[in-house]
């Protein structure tokens, strides 16, 4: 049998962190376990948008909170890093919060709420207003990763369909939407086209964040715990969103502003405030929104406040 | 090779279910245009049979070569995988008995015969939706049903949907298997006259599998009748009919019910 050899991070983790509690590896899974996960990574980087399979762990929280998330990043965290973790654009949601709370306990790493400060960000539902860096990653929590599960149950078909890029069936289901509501109505979990190649489910993100895929100077990478699978985007690849000639592509717009800052070109949450049905509308991304406040940008305040809170 | 030479050759076709034997050395040559009947009561290898020439299921023996559009005879278990699934969904069609098997039953009548032409790289929502209008047409269909869901048709339009779907990319081989049991008399009727017109009228070779003799008397111009997996007789479909020499044949033909 061969010989255990202790990784570098594991050690330099010891010495550098103080704060991290006792009884843990460092980011929770042990080594074997993160090596797994590297391989499976590496080769999904290898082929964009390639579903890898991968010996998916039980981690301390439900499946759908996103254990593969966890895992892709508990496999690419060092003690250097900081980790920003976000949930529908959020900072300060449960699950953000406690995977959050999670890594800064096993690993000791620093964490922070702004984009521009982290080097690894796990997301549920967004990607970050602010555009990432080559020195960024983004981490996506995926909870179905194969996009045509809705139109074929079977595993062995998808996957045959994958390799012989019949893709036909996405097409379909675009159809559909054209034939009964006049237009595309899909709103999240768009498919795409990876460099060309690959279909691939982009996580429950809103069509929205889909163009901020493609070409985008970060590392993406899609962890899927319950399923047990692991895909990745390399830095500047084409994410092409698929499409009919004669009805293209388009995101969502709003005719109002977010009312706390005013920005005009962030994804915006509807927020009801009475139970008159009064709403306001607010950015889904709250350290966009923080950073945009900070700069001195003011919104109309939303329709109960008489002003900017 | 020429316009003349078969499009479907078969050769020796034997096909095993561990010691059940499916079918037992069966080979035949099927020309363009021409449309053969294969007849023979329940168990006796018709669907074995037709599952093996239509690439879906492997025989145990023999070979199934098809005369390709570009590059010329092939066999058909010899070539990749993805190239037969391609050319399954484009030069081929198949209608299966249950249109359950052979439509998507959870998306539209118009998404459904628009599959194989998105399959194919059409990008186009609007010459999808002509095109899909255009074959409901054809197998006359309501053209007000075309946003609805196969379900909600009766037995007779889904098979009409079915014949649609396949005829889109204009194949010039249709598999059909048993396409009209289960359909009442006058519908039945009604469909066999369609199939007549439309593989009259676009040239394609056809090869039903069927237990009903009316079925073949009116499509097919020539007969294979099986039994335990032979062939025990094949000939012009009036000779075989009308002057059956094998006596099960003999047997087949004198148990249609006189009206």
């Amino acid at each position: 049998m061969s010989t255990v050899i202790p990784h570098p991070t594991a050690s330099t983790a010891t010495e550098a962190t103080q704060a991290r509690i006792e009884g843990y590896n460092f980011a929770y899974l042990d080594e074997q376990t993160k090596r797994m996960i590297r391989r499976a990574i590496l080769k999904a980087v290898a082929v964009p948008g390639y579903q890898v399979p991968f010996g998916s762990r039980e981690m301390p929280l439900p499946y759908g909170w996103g254990t593969g998330g966890i895992q892709v990043t508990a496999a690419v965290i060092g003690p250097d890093d900081t980790l920003k973790v976000i949930d529908q654009g959020a900072d300060d949601t449960t699950n953000a919060v406690n995977i959050r709370r999670f890594f800064a306990k096993t690993a000791g790493v620093a964490t922070t709420d702004r984009t521009v400060d982290a080097s690894i960000i796990q997301t549920r539902h967004r990607i970050p207003e602010t555009p990432l860096t080559e020195d960024q990653i983004l981490v996506y929590q995926v909870p179905i990763p194969e996009p045509l599960r809705q139109l074929e149950p079977r595993e062995s078909e998808t996957r045959k369909m994958h390799a012989l890029e019949e893709y036909g069936v996405m097409h379909v289901s675009l159809y559909e939407d054209i034939a009964k509501f006049g237009r595309i109505t899909r709103s999240y979990n768009y498919p795409v086209r990876v460099n060309g190649r690959y279909v691939m489910a982009p996580s429950p993100i809103p069509k929205f964040d889909n163009p901020k895929m493609d070409r985008m100077p970060a590392l993406q990478l899609f962890g899927a715990g319950r399923e047990k699978r692991i895909y990745a985007v390399p830095p500047y690849t084409e994410v092409k969103s698929l499409d009919f000639e004669d009805h293209p592509f388009e995101v969502e717009t709003w005719e109002e502003n977010c009312a706390l800052c005013g920005a005009g070109d962030s994804y915006l949450d509807e927020v009801i405030v009475d139970d008159q049905g009064t709403k306001m509308y607010v950015c889904s991304d709250s350290d966009y929104c923080r950073e945009r406040r900070e700069a001195g940008h003011v919104g109309d305040g939303g329709p109960n406040s008489g002003g900017p809170q | 090779m020429s316009a003349r030479d078969p499009l479907l050759q078969v050769r020796g076709l034997t096909h095993r279910y561990g010691r059940q034997v499916g079918c037992r050395d069966v080979s035949f040559d099927l020309h363009p245009g021409e449309v053969l009947g294969i007849v023979g009561e329940s168990g006796s290898g018709k669907t074995t049979l037709l599952k093996c020439v239509s690439g879906q299921m492997q025989p145990s023996e023999g070979e199934v070569a098809y005369r390709t559009r570009d590059i010329g005879t092939v066999d058909v278990y010899g070539m990749t995988e993805a190239r037969r699934r391609m050319l399954m969904r484009t030069d081929w069609g198949i209608v299966y008995q249950n249109a359950r098997d052979g439509l998507r039953m959870k998306v539209s009548a118009g998404a459904n015969v628009g599959e194989r032409l998105m399959a194919i790289g059409e990008r186009n929502y609007g010459h999808i939706r002509n095109e899909a209008v255009d074959w409901l047409e054809r197998v006359e269909m309501d053209i007000g049903r075309i946003d609805d869901l196969p379900g909600t048709f009766s037995g007779g339009m889904q098979q009409r949907l079915q014949i649609a779907r396949n005829l889109v990319t204009k194949p010039r081989l249709v598999f059909m298997d048993e396409p009209t049991s289960g359909l009442d008399v006058s519908v039945q009727a009604r469909l066999l006259d369609l199939i007549r017109g439309l593989v009259g009228s676009l040239g394609i070779a056809c090869v039903v599998v069927t237990h009903d003799l009316g079925v073949v008397r009116l499509l097919s111009h020539r007969l294979m009748v099986m039994k335990g997996g032979r062939v025990v007789e094949q000939g012009l479909t009036d000779q075989v009919l009308d002057d059956p020499q094998h006596p099960y044949t003999q047997l087949l033909v004198s148990s249609i019910l006189p009206v």
